[in-house]
């Protein structure tokens, strides 16, 4: 036993995996909130609740978001962590640094916090965890002296996040890390100042394995795909299979469409382009001998949310393809219609899903200005209670 | 006056070299040995990946600890995954297995890549969040203190297995969308603080926050009631009017839920499903929540077929089998009744017995 007296939570310093317990105490080595931390929690194990309390705006100058205001709930006993806000900072897409960018952050901590944070926060950010109302404003200001800026909270644009896209992987059919900077760079303003209903998060993804899980963990999802014919190397095929690649059983029966053939005789790997719907899996299979195609741009989905509060979303699709080129006018614009209309018929705490839930997906798209096409729902409805408008009578059906 | 809106570093200025060199040129990867992973470029450029556990909470001396290795084998520079893991990217190849042999000595795990669990997504839990049910942070130690075998590829898995953990339904941590999830739930009516909640309380917007309209006016006490036939829990009133508490230490627990996926791999993304409505929520260690996850792995490596991930697995077999072999009870809290309930009723004939 060392000398913090924290039984319950000792017991998790032992075991092979990597300790938090570990380091709350290296840092309540130096840091009198990260001995008080060590302290609280130890205390919710021991009777099984939390202790902090609700509510508590605090922030920055110039700024809406950023800070999440926190309050212990028994101040007395654990003053160090009567107030322990933590800073959303923005992290780099793609999640890459210098160690010189990590130290200077680690020495603005060390300064004004805990010495505690997450790398990373499930949305994306690094949250400094654990600093004084009255050091806030002198943390931020030295957190910018070194190129950090804080990432968004409340009914705001939130941190973007991406998988590594470009950077190292072959399966990128767009630009990640790139869309998602610009992206960030152009809504600073949507990020930093609370507008809209409820929280927006976008996040992308450099093709549908969806590392980034933006399907699922995003308002605005941007998944990477191709609209062309998948590459084949049939020499790299031979390889796979000669070391040892079950090619009927591991690929082709395991393609969703029917899509490849496999000719065992003359070693050829088939597809019918129009019948693939781009799932990864046979790339997935063997990347080194079959490729994403030429043509490639992404596919947008929108309303991914977890399940606050009608319930757990997949994003649907919006946009089928759209080209991802600097500067990315189109989706930025796009964005702006999305958001616009949200912010004007969203009820407060309502996310974009639960709009398109309330209001229809047809009428959604009539307010965004985007055309309906077939690629948006998995099938046609199957009652027949249509809305008509006099004007649509006289078109005979007709658009 | 401050700056504002300069946004974060700019990536360019963090990728290692080689990185940028090859930048959009990657063409293949190979996955030499657990938790490494080798990317070849066009160029004919190789980086190597090595990627490792972390505890996600960290103090800024295991951050320097890792600048240090980053420095002495990278050339000063370190990434992390989207499930917080560390990637070391080594440029000289001669350099892989000195820094592999000095995360050994340290005690680092290398793992987390191909068919097994990588690092477990989650939530704040005690350590920072006010309606934790639970710590996610200790859930995530006991579970892959268990389970580590799987992160370091001492024993493989049919396919990757993605574990996520939140500490109460807001499900803040991916929970959603994963193979296996830990949540957080409650299981009674929420308290009011009536005299608390006719001074901070606005009665309008917390009527309107329920999903399911189970709140209704109380002019009396200028507070609210909250209907118990049909309140399920969902705190989000708590989080419109600070009068409202859904905690409760006694009865509060959690649930497992399986079968989740966000990748579009032969299957569409799935949600995933509720498997174990409730288990103790038992720190420091948490023994049935570990144990029940075991089940779930073991159950689900002995039987899918080679590529399959877990949801698939249960797709092919059937939820009524899924209960059978995981020797899970099937109940009443299984059926939804919430949104889109009808949806996940059966309309076919075909089952098994």
């Amino acid at each position: 036993m060392d000398k913090w007296n924290t039984p319950l939570l000792d017991e998790l310093e032992v075991g092979d995996w990597p300790s938090f317990v570990t380091e709350i105490k290296r840092a309540a080595e130096k840091s009198d909130a990260a001995a008080d931390l060590l302290r609280q929690v130890e205390r919710s194990y021991l009777d099984n609740t939390g202790h902090w309390k609700r509510g508590g705006v605090v922030g920055v100058r110039g700024y809406g978001g950023g800070v999440v205001g926190r309050y212990s709930a028994l101040p007395e006993e654990y003053p160090g962590v009567r107030e322990f806000h933590s800073l959303r900072v923005n992290q780099p897409a793609g999640f890459f640094y210098t160690t010189k960018k990590l130290r200077e952050l680690c020495d603005v901590w060390d300064q004004y916090g805990s010495r505690l944070m997450n790398l990373h926060g499930s949305t994306g950010d690094i949250l400094l965890l654990g600093t004084t109302t009255e050091n806030l404003q002198p943390c931020f200001d030295a957190l910018s002296e070194i190129g950090f800026d804080l990432g968004g909270s409340g009914a705001a644009i939130r941190t973007l996040s991406c998988c590594v896209g470009e950077a190292r992987c072959e399966h990128a059919c767009i630009d990640t890390m790139d869309i998602t900077h610009d992206l960030t760079m152009h809504f600073q303003n949507e990020l930093h100042r609370p507008s809209f209903p409820y929280k927006f998060k976008i996040k992308s993804s450099g093709c549908p394995n969806d590392c980034a899980a933006a399907s699922a963990r995003s308002d605005l999802a941007i998944i990477g795909l191709w609209r062309d014919t998948l590459e084949i190397d049939q020499a790299g095929v031979g390889t796979y299979v000669d070391d040892g690649l079950n090619m009927f059983d591991e690929v082709i029966r395991r393609c969703p469409t029917w899509a490849l053939e496999w000719d065992a005789k003359e070693g050829q790997l088939r597809i019918n382009a129009d019948d693939c719907v781009h799932c990864m899996h046979c790339i997935n299979q063997m990347p080194k001998a079959l490729h994403v195609g030429k043509e490639r741009g992404a596919a947008l989905l929108i309303g991914g949310k977890a399940p606050v509060v009608k319930g757990a979303m997949i994003g649907w699709v919006l946009v089928p393809f759209m080209k991802m080129e600097p500067p990315y006018t189109e989706l930025k614009e796009l964005i702006v219609k999305i958001t616009d209309f949200w912010a004007e018929n969203g009820r407060p705490r309502e996310r974009v899903a639960e709009l398109v839930e309330r209001m229809g997906l047809a009428a959604f798209l009539e307010g965004i200005g985007i055309a309906p096409c077939a690629q948006m729902v998995s099938a046609p409805r199957s009652n027949p209670y249509v809305f008509w408008r006099p004007e649509e009578l006289e078109k005979h059906g007709e658009d | 006056m401050a700056k504002t809106d300069f946004g974060p570093p700019h990536y360019r200025d963090m990728l290692p070299p080689l990185i940028a060199e090859n930048y959009g040129k990657w063409r293949y990867h190979t996955i030499p040995q657990p938790g490494v992973l080798k990317h070849f470029s066009e160029s004919g450029a190789v980086i190597t990946s090595v990627r490792a556990a972390s505890p996600r909470l960290v103090s800024t001396d295991f951050v320097r600890d890792l600048c240090d290795i980053a420095d002495k084998y990278c050339d000063g520079h370190v990434r992390f995954t989207t499930r917080h893991n560390i990637e070391f990217l080594v440029s000289d190849e001669s350099r892989v297995d000195p820094l592999l042999a000095e995360l050994a000595a340290k005690n680092y795990l290398v793992g987390g890549v191909g068919h097994g669990i990588s690092n477990i997504v989650h939530t704040q839990g005690w350590i920072h969040c006010k309606s934790a049910v639970t710590d996610a942070s200790g859930l995530v130690k006991s579970v892959m203190d268990d389970l580590h075998d799987y992160y370091t590829g001492k024993r493989t898995l049919p396919a990757k297995l993605r574990i996520a953990v939140a500490c109460c339904v807001n499900m803040c941590g991916a929970c959603h969308c994963s193979d296996i999830a830990i949540v957080g739930i409650h299981r009674k009516l929420p308290e009011i603080d009536h005299e608390m909640a006719s001074k901070v309380c606005e009665i309008r917007s917390t009527v309107a926050s329920c999903p399911t309209g189970a709140i209704r006016p109380n002019p009396k006490l200028k507070s609210i009631d909250i209907s118990d036939d049909k309140c399920m829990y969902c705190g989000n009133c708590g989080a419109v009017c600070p009068a409202i508490n859904t905690m409760d230490p006694e009865t509060d627990g959690l649930s497992i839920w399986v079968g989740g996926k966000v990748a579009n791999a032969r299957t569409t993304p799935q949600l995933s499903r509720l498997a174990i409505p409730y288990l103790p929520n038992n720190p420091p260690r948490w023994p049935e929540v570990t144990e029940a996850v075991r089940n779930l792995v073991e159950v689900w490596g002995a039987r899918a077929k080679p590529g399959e991930r877990f949801g698939e697995w249960i797709g092919r077999i059937g939820w009524e089998r899924f209960f059978d072999v995981t020797g899970i009870a099937f109940t009443g809290k299984h059926i939804d009744d919430f949104t889109h309930a009808t949806a996940s009723f059966r309309t076919t004939t075909q089952f098994r017995f």
